[in-house]
């Protein structure tokens, strides 16, 4: 159903050398695009950027059309960035309708945040798209694993991110189930006034919640019959192994992002 | 009211790389006033082929009928057609929400635009078919019930709609023997006596072979088999292949037969087994 639609936070196994890299050196390659879209200015500079993801989904193998589809759920914040900056932009007329005006400055710094917008959703869902959950907190985990000292409790938040991630499907399900069950009693999500629809929701979200309580304490009590008792002293069953390609990946990110950064 | 689908296929997401076929060309028809039971292995489509029936899934291709309308039809009111076609999901209970009983129970026919009196008498009449006191209920919240009088609660809100088709998933999953064999017993009275259509998917082979009179079973998305309890259960080898089985007294009548008695294998409950290996022992005395 509609739900289903969804590409952001999806994972889509495959075997390809994008998939295979460690979590780590996704992760950290995600962090570089961010910053590398944030620092370069003009549409050279995110053309590499574009370039670089272009070429990522190539070597990720997957489909294209798929990668595109997850801009969708965020047209709305895309059209409205590059509107606000269309409008609201000082600087030399372009042309006028009725009380709005576009100016140049307007029309180019729109179109440079739009890009910069597709370019970082594109870019971040690539990282969940190529990598398990799983193997997403693992990499968080690790990377955090440092800043224990300091008092951040990594375990503790890769493990409620795994169970949040873990339970994002589960409760989608649960909820086109609920829908649907209630849909047959002649139950409307659609039509009706802002008050009514909020008021039609209450045989949806009361049954959700109880769901949601009721496997949360499953899962605690599941997790404890386990012997799980935080992450002290815990081992794991796949460790992280950063290797060769991990090594060429990053060395490549790192170059490439100093480079077009500094140039552009 | 009868139900009839023509080439039905539906493909879940489709159009992404985990697109998977979950009906391949289904066409039946079920007739008005039947008891029909549905089997097949988890996955074999079961649940995504009741859910045809009253609209809430289209299908990918093909055409679905009820009552002669046409459901794929862009101005078929879904609303209308699912007051007419109830339907039970699996674990129902989980679906409560209402603070009151008699709120929750009401919430099919209040949707279906009756009023207040009509709504309560609904109630009434549905909670007594599932065996509840409504004077008693009515005012309790149906979360404090116990786990059989919440299930029968949930039954009951789809009962209360009055609909001429009940499809019920797995009524009796996770009730005690007890408390299946009560509800068992209610769907069966409510198909006798407001002789409704009654579409019933089980697990359970003891209960189909008791209860309907014609067997649909599915497999891999396909009708497989489909006919009375009595010629489906004869194709033992068959089931077994599709990883279901026949009922115990079915099997031990076979295996009966397979040493030497002479006894006769279209039987399908404990009664017409006593019944039969004391004709065929009294014939040998």
């Amino acid at each position: 159903m509609r739900f289903r639609n969804l590409t952001i936070g999806q994972h889509i196994p495959g075997d390809s050398i994008v998939h295979r890299l460690d979590p780590r050196t996704k992760i950290l390659g995600t962090v570089l695009l961010i910053v590398l879209l944030f620092s370069v200015d003009g549409f050279v500079g995110y053309a590499m950027a574009g370039l670089a993801i272009a070429l990522v989904i190539h070597l990720s193998e997957l489909p294209w059309r798929y990668v595109i589809r997850g801009l969708r759920p965020l047209m709305v914040i895309l059209l409205l960035t590059v509107g606000l900056n269309l409008f609201l932009t000082e600087g030399e007329p372009l042309f006028r309708l009725w009380f709005l005006t576009i100016t140049k400055q307007g029309l180019v710094r729109g179109l440079m945040m739009g890009v910069r917008l597709v370019l970082l959703i594109m870019g971040t869902s690539l990282l969940t798209l190529t990598t398990s959950p799983i193997q997403l907190t693992d990499g968080i985990e690790t990377l955090l694993s440092p800043f224990r000292r300091i008092g951040v409790p990594a375990h503790e938040l890769a493990m409620m991110m795994t169970i949040a991630l873990r339970f994002i499907p589960t409760l989608l399900e649960e909820t086109e189930k609920i829908m649907k069950a209630q849909m047959a009693r002649g139950a409307d999500f659609q039509s009706g006034g802002l008050m009514q629809r909020a008021k039609n929701l209450i045989p949806l979200l009361v049954p959700l919640f109880v769901s949601a309580f009721r496997r949360a304490d499953e899962l605690a009590i599941a997790m404890e019959a386990r012997g799980y008792r935080g992450g002290e002293g815990r081992t794991k069953f796949r460790e992280l192994r950063f290797g060769r390609m991990d090594a060429v990946a990053m060395v490549l990110s790192v170059v490439y992002t100093v480079v077009v950064g500094v140039l552009f | 009211m009868s139900i009839r689908l023509e080439n039905v296929s539906y493909r879940y997401l489709e159009d992404t790389p985990m697109e998977t076929e979950a009906l391949s060309n289904v066409s039946l028809e079920i007739k008005d006033g039947e008891f029909v039971g549905i089997i097949g292995p988890t996955g074999s489509g079961k649940s995504t082929l009741i859910q045809h029936f009253n609209g809430l899934l289209l299908p990918s291709s093909g055409k679905v009928w009820v009552d002669g309308v046409d459901l794929t039809h862009k101005d078929t009111q879904l609303r209308k057609i699912r007051q007419k076609v109830g339907m039970v999901f699996q674990y129902p209970e989980h679906q409560l929400f209402g603070e009151t009983v008699l709120e929750d129970v009401g919430f099919g026919p209040q949707n279906g635009g009756l009023s207040q009196e009509e709504v309560v008498e609904r109630v009434r009449r549905a909670l007594a078919y599932v065996g509840l006191d409504f004077e008693e209920l009515k005012d309790q919240s149906p979360f404090e019930l116990s786990g059989g009088q919440k299930r029968r609660v949930a039954i009951a809100g789809v009962l209360a709609m009055e609909p001429s088709v009940l499809i019920l998933d797995e009524p009796t999953a996770g009730l005690d023997p007890k408390g299946r064999e009560e509800i068992l017993d209610e769907i069966r009275a409510l198909h006798k006596e407001r002789g409704i259509t009654v579409i019933l998917v089980s697990h359970s082979m003891e209960d189909v072979a008791r209860l309907v009179d014609r067997l649909i079973v599915m497999h891999q998305g396909r009708v497989a088999l489909d006919g009375t309890p009595v010629e489906v259960f004869r194709q033992a080898e068959t089931l077994k292949e599709l990883g279901l089985g026949v009922p115990q007294v079915t099997e031990l009548m076979h295996e009966l037969k397979a040493k030497g008695l002479a006894v006769n294998t279209d039987i399908l409950t404990v009664e017409e087994a006593e019944e039969e290996i004391v004709r065929v022992m009294g014939g040998q005395k």
